[in-house]
């Protein structure tokens, strides 16, 4: 039987597996992006989830929502890696240090 | 008519002071001139009304301060010293104003000129007719700052500065005496006011009043005697006696009438003045008169030495002065006060003039000071010349010119007195009497007798040491004539006569140079003694001074005489007849040569004592004190400490998004944390 836990330890496993893909990547800036992708997900996983368990269509209509803003936010954060890319000739989060004091 | 004398000159200075440069440089010198003129007319009128009159007054202007026992007011004190001081210092500088026009045409500040003079006459005034100590303080300085203002009135030369601040530098250790001297007054008499100190002095020094009175561990009669030396101290400093002269000959750098007036005939007299006004006090501190006589007729001496070598032809004559305050203050001494203020009153003409003159030279030589690149100016400028021979032979003491009277009557004072320092004084002022004339006419035939030392290279790098100040100076006001002016010929090298607005002054000022020791010989040391000076000036009864000095041997009485002729006849002998003799007696002893060409080397011994000294204190404070310690542990310390934090802080800001990212959700996670523990109570 599958439970209202199983499904909150997923969610729980997901969002941490994106947050570490943001701290832990040294790579490049597109795994933090889809590491954004991945909480977003975990996040509406357990929004479905207490939707279901609780007989309340709100929280499906939110997780529906939180997709749309993520589409959106993946398409922005895309396009700005792009730019950058031309302007800059990389992505690696090494070299995006701008802001260092 | 007082307050007129007093503050038509303030008045004047105000106007040129503050409208100078609205209303252009003439109509401020007409202003200030007139104004002052008017003050001396009405300064002559006083001095009949009161000397010969019974107009002896106190106008209370208004209230100045009052605090606790210390009441102190505006005052102006009209007696008999009061009206002679007005005369000399309003007449003197009227004349001087006048000079000025003529002398200064060409420079470009002159309404800061003239209001510099009026404000200077303005405090001089307000010096010599206070009732009280504080007023009379309160004109002293003000003095100090005019005479300040115009020594560094060319300010643009280096060495003109220097001056001043070296002449308010030295002035500030006598002022430093005299505030002293009045904070001791005040304790002892519990006022400042004269009408106050004078009657009570003789009941403390030798009546009750004084009885088992203890300060510092000296009795009533020390107090008094310290009293005495720390105004006398005030006094030193401002007439530059021995010790603390060294200001006046650098005061020579400000322009010759500022020379004549304050450096000559007015401030530097402020200090016979006030041992005059003093006497009261003077006359019951016999030990105080002692060291007054002491050191005047030590100044007496060594500045006429010091005279008889210089090659400028101001600083001869600013010895010249140095030297003639000696002889007054030897007078003071004595308690001949009033023959202290005759020489004052005649020193004044006749000082004045032999300044004004050698001005007249210096415009005629275009701001040539060096005697040595002068003589033979005599058939040039004929009237120049006559006017220095007049004041000249007042000065040495020429039969019934002003100095024979007064400085003849001091020597004469000098041997007759039985006070201490008296036979010392007397020797210094006979031999001083020999110096003078022979500097005197040393600068008279170098200046205008012989053959001319001047011409082709005037002007030019050939006279680099004492001009070239002033040339520069010369140079930027070239700029500022006006073609059509008289001066268009400045670039011509032959001397010429000065403008009939220098020559008035000068011939007024030699009437009086050769009359006014005759007029007015009566009142000073004569019979005319009580009616005039009333209560003037204090004499103990058992002061007959001025008794005793008409009762000396003719040889005392002649002594001063022969001296004069002996010193003609040296510096005749010397700069006329065999011109070589002065450069081979240099060269005999150059030691004594040397020594008094350094002035005793005065400078360079206060420059080891007092100015490195205090330049290694300045410099150690402002390094270390300030610095080091203040800045250091202060503001320069707390921003380098913010810089150390900040600095530590700032790495912080990687710049890596990821670590930002883990900084928010750290926050977010602590956030729900604490919302999750405060929820569950």
């Amino acid at each position: 039987m599958i439970t209202l836990v199983h499904f909150l330890t997923l969610a729980a496993i997901l969002f941490t597996l994106g947050v570490l893909g943001i701290f832990i990547n040294r790579k490049n800036v597109i795994v933090i992006l889809m590491s954004i992708e991945l909480i977003l997900l975990s996040v509406n996983i357990n929004l479905v989830a207490f939707s279901s368990f609780l007989n309340d269509i709100v929280g499906q209509v939110f997780a529906l929502f939180v997709l749309t803003v993520a589409a959106a936010e993946a398409a922005i954060g895309l396009a700005i890696l792009v730019i950058f890319f031309r302007n800059r000739g990389t992505i690696a989060v090494e070299d995006i240090n701008t802001m260092k004091g | 008519m007082y307050h007129a004398i007093v503050f038509l000159p303030l008045l004047g200075f105000l106007i040129a002071g503050i409208f100078g440069r609205m209303i252009g440089p003439r109509p401020s010198e007409i202003v200030t001139t007139s104004f002052v003129a008017t003050s001396a007319v009405l300064s002559w009128v006083a001095l009949f009304s009161v000397g010969y009159g019974d107009g002896e007054t106190t106008v209370r202007i208004a209230n100045w301060m009052v605090s606790g026992d210390l009441a102190v007011d505006w005052a102006l004190r009209i007696d008999a010293l009061t009206v002679v001081m007005l005369v000399v210092v309003n007449s003197v500088s009227a004349l001087v104003h006048l000079y000025s026009m003529g002398y200064m045409h060409e420079d470009p500040s002159r309404s800061r000129f003239f209001a510099y003079l009026s404000l200077f006459t303005f405090a001089m005034l307000m010096l010599v007719t206070s009732d009280n100590l504080v007023q009379m303080f309160f004109g002293w300085e003000g003095v100090g700052l005019a005479s300040y203002l115009l020594i560094g009135f060319w300010y643009q030369k280096e060495s003109a500065n220097a001056a001043a601040m070296k002449a308010f530098v030295v002035n500030r250790v006598g002022d430093f005496g005299f505030a002293l001297g009045i904070f001791l007054v005040f304790y002892l008499f519990g006022s400042t006011s004269f009408d106050v100190i004078f009657p009570q002095v003789e009941a403390f020094a030798t009546g009750a009043a004084g009885e088992g009175f203890s300060f510092l561990g000296l009795d009533a009669q020390g107090t008094l005697t310290l009293a005495c030396l720390l105004l006398f101290m005030g006094a030193m400093g401002k007439s530059a006696q021995f010790l603390l002269h060294t200001w006046l000959p650098d005061a020579m750098e400000g322009p010759t009438p500022v020379s004549a007036l304050i450096h000559a005939a007015t401030m530097v007299t402020a200090g016979v003045f006030l041992v005059a006004r003093m006497s009261p006090l003077f006359e019951f501190a016999p030990t105080a008169l002692v060291v007054v006589t002491g050191i005047g007729a030590l100044t007496a001496f060594f500045a006429a030495t010091v005279g008889l070598v210089q090659n400028d032809i101001k600083r001869v004559i600013a010895y010249s002065t140095c030297s003639q305050l000696g002889y007054m203050f030897v007078a003071m001494g004595l308690g001949a006060y009033s023959v202290g203020m005759f020489h004052l009153f005649t020193h004044a003409f006749f000082k004045a003039l032999l300044f004004l003159g050698a001005g007249s030279v210096i415009h005629a030589m275009h701001h040539e000071q060096d005697m040595r690149n002068m003589g033979g100016l005599g058939k040039v400028i004929p009237l120049t010349a006559v006017m220095m021979v007049i004041g000249t032979i007042a000065l040495t003491g020429f039969p019934f010119t002003a100095g024979y009277y007064s400085k003849d009557a001091i020597i004469e004072a000098a041997y007759a007195s039985g006070a201490g320092m008296s036979d010392v004084a007397f020797i210094a002022t006979v031999l001083a009497a020999l110096f003078t004339s022979f500097y005197s006419w040393r600068l008279f035939f170098m200046t205008f007798a012989g053959k001319a030392r001047w011409g082709a290279g005037h002007g030019h790098a050939a006279q680099a040491d004492a001009a070239h100040g002033q040339t520069t100076h010369g140079q930027t006001t070239h700029g500022q004539t006006t073609p059509g002016d008289d001066h268009g010929h400045h670039h011509d090298h032959k001397p010429h006569e000065s403008p009939p607005v220098m020559l008035i002054p000068l011939v007024l000022l030699a009437i009086g140079a050769l009359v006014a020791g005759y007029f007015f010989k009566s009142v000073f040391v004569g019979d005319g003694y009580e009616a005039f000076w009333g209560d003037a000036l204090y004499t103990r009864p058992d002061n007959t001074i001025l008794h005793d000095l008409h009762y000396v041997p003719a040889w005392v009485v002649w002594s001063p005489f022969v001296m004069m002729v002996i010193g003609f006849a040296l510096a005749y002998w010397m700069y006329v007849r065999d011109t070589a003799v002065p450069a081979r007696i240099a060269q005999e002893q150059p030691m004594l040569y040397r020594f008094l060409l350094n002035k005793w080397y005065f400078d360079e011994l206060y420059d080891i004592i007092f100015v490195r000294p205090a330049k290694w204190l300045g410099r150690f404070l402002w390094r270390t004190g300030d610095g080091k310690i203040i800045d250091g542990m202060g503001p320069d310390g707390i921003s380098a400490r913010v810089l150390d934090t900040t600095s530590w802080v700032v790495r912080l800001q990687t710049g890596y998004v990821y670590h930002y990212a883990f900084t928010m959700l750290v926050g977010v996670a602590a956030l729900v944390t604490w919302y999750l523990i405060a929820g569950a109570r």
